[in-house]
């Protein structure tokens, strides 16, 4: 099982044609081949952070300052960023473009990462938070687009959730 | 010192600064002075005032931005000090105003209480280089002064006693406040003409 390097190409690209310039990021392993395609790439400003929560923060600045702007992490880390998506970006309306890397689900072989990939939609409804499964490298640019689209519309967060179809070859 | 003081001798250089405040007490004390749509009061969300400021200064590199942290918030998310020392934007001055209080929740006592945590020095220590504690309002000015002439990610940690407001309340709704913070910076971009 390895992290799918045309498929990590193809939803980099995804990120530049949706007109993003801009992420914030914390690396795991299906994200490692699409972030070191962002900073090897002088187009894209990226920022890592310490742990996902900063990213909400960053975000809002970036989305202050008007500049297109996606987070990466994995589910865990979207746990780890709840009370900043619910105590800024939901309370203050700012919008949130996440692309999170759904492990512990379908095929997941470690345990440690099972619980949360079971609970991962159930905690994205409770917060009403809108979300799709990225499976097919054809579609995954347009759900990528649309994603962002949504969120500035309606100034929500909205998560895109990597799969292991999509992820792994 | 008190942090309302040192917040009253910052002001007026706040008039074309995007500042971004912690909740309750010190977004109070700023509300006071006179609000601007430059000011940006994150009234939850504990710890994320720098990153947001991280996120401003990224961004819009000719801007200066201004976080006014306080001490049970930073150390709610002190890897920000590492981010931002990692990223080094030379126009963001990050102060932190340690009262040694968790004040906008009753006055519990925070880590710093004792002087054992100094957070000057976990800032120098995450590899900020301009990263001073200050306890006199005569040493908090010439810091802010220094911050404001330098070309640099700058920290002041400035020790305040635990006071607040004699009142709370604000005449803005909290999204409200988002959506002029956002108009303010974009006009002001429009007028200077940066690229977008
Ligand atoms: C996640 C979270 N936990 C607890 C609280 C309750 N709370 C509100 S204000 C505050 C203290 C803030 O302390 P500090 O940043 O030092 O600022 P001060 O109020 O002392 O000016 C706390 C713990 C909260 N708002 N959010």
């Amino acid at each position: 099982m390895t992290v799918s390097y045309d498929n990590s190409k193809i939803i980099f690209d995804g990120i530049k044609a949706a007109g993003i310039t801009s992420i914030s990021a914390l690396p795991e392993t299906w994200l490692g081949l699409l972030l070191q395609r962002a900073e090897d790439d002088p187009e894209i400003s990226l920022i890592q952070v310490c742990k996902e929560e900063e990213a909400i923060g960053i975000a809002a600045g970036a989305y202050f300052a008007g500049t297109p702007h996606v987070l990466l992490m994995q589910n865990h880390g979207f746990f780890g960023a709840i009370n900043g998506i619910v105590s800024l970006a939901q309370l203050y309306h700012v919008p949130l473009c996440m692309l999170v890397a759904l492990r512990g689900h379908w095929g997941e072989p470690y345990p440690w990462h099972t619980r949360g990939g079971i609970v991962t939609e159930s905690v994205l409804r409770a917060l009403g938070i809108p979300f799709e499964y990225a499976r097919r490298p054809d579609d995954v640019a347009k759900q990528i687009r649309e994603a962002y689209t949504f969120s500035q519309s309606s100034l929500s967060p909205v998560a895109l959730l990597l799969t292991r179809d999509l992820m792994e070859d | 010192m008190r942090r309302a003081g040192c917040i009253e001798m910052m002001y007026p250089e706040l008039e074309d600064k995007l500042v971004v405040t912690i909740m309750g007490a010190c977004a109070q004390e700023l509300y006071n002075l006179g609000h601007r749509d430059n000011f940006f009061y994150l009234q939850h969300a504990m710890g994320l005032a720098s990153s947001i400021g991280l996120g401003l200064a990224t961004h819009l590199p000719r801007e200066r931005v201004i976080v006014l942290d306080g001490d049970g918030s930073v150390l709610m998310n002190l890897g920000t000090f590492a981010t931002l020392a990692r990223y080094r934007p030379k126009n963001l001055v990050h102060v932190v105003f340690d009262n040694g209080s968790l004040l906008s929740t009753g006055g519990f006592t925070s880590h710093t209480t004792s002087g054992i945590t100094d957070i000057a020095a976990i800032a120098r220590g995450a590899g900020i280089e301009h990263a001073v504690g200050v306890s006199d309002v005569t040493a908090f000015g010439e810091a802010f002064v220094d911050a404001l002439d330098r070309d640099d990610l700058s920290v002041i940690v400035a020790k305040v006693e635990p006071v607040g407001p004699d009142h709370y309340g604000m005449d803005l709704q909290l999204p409200e406040n988002a959506f002029r913070f956002k108009r303010w910076i974009a006009e002001r971009r429009r007028a200077t003409g940066a690229a977008s």
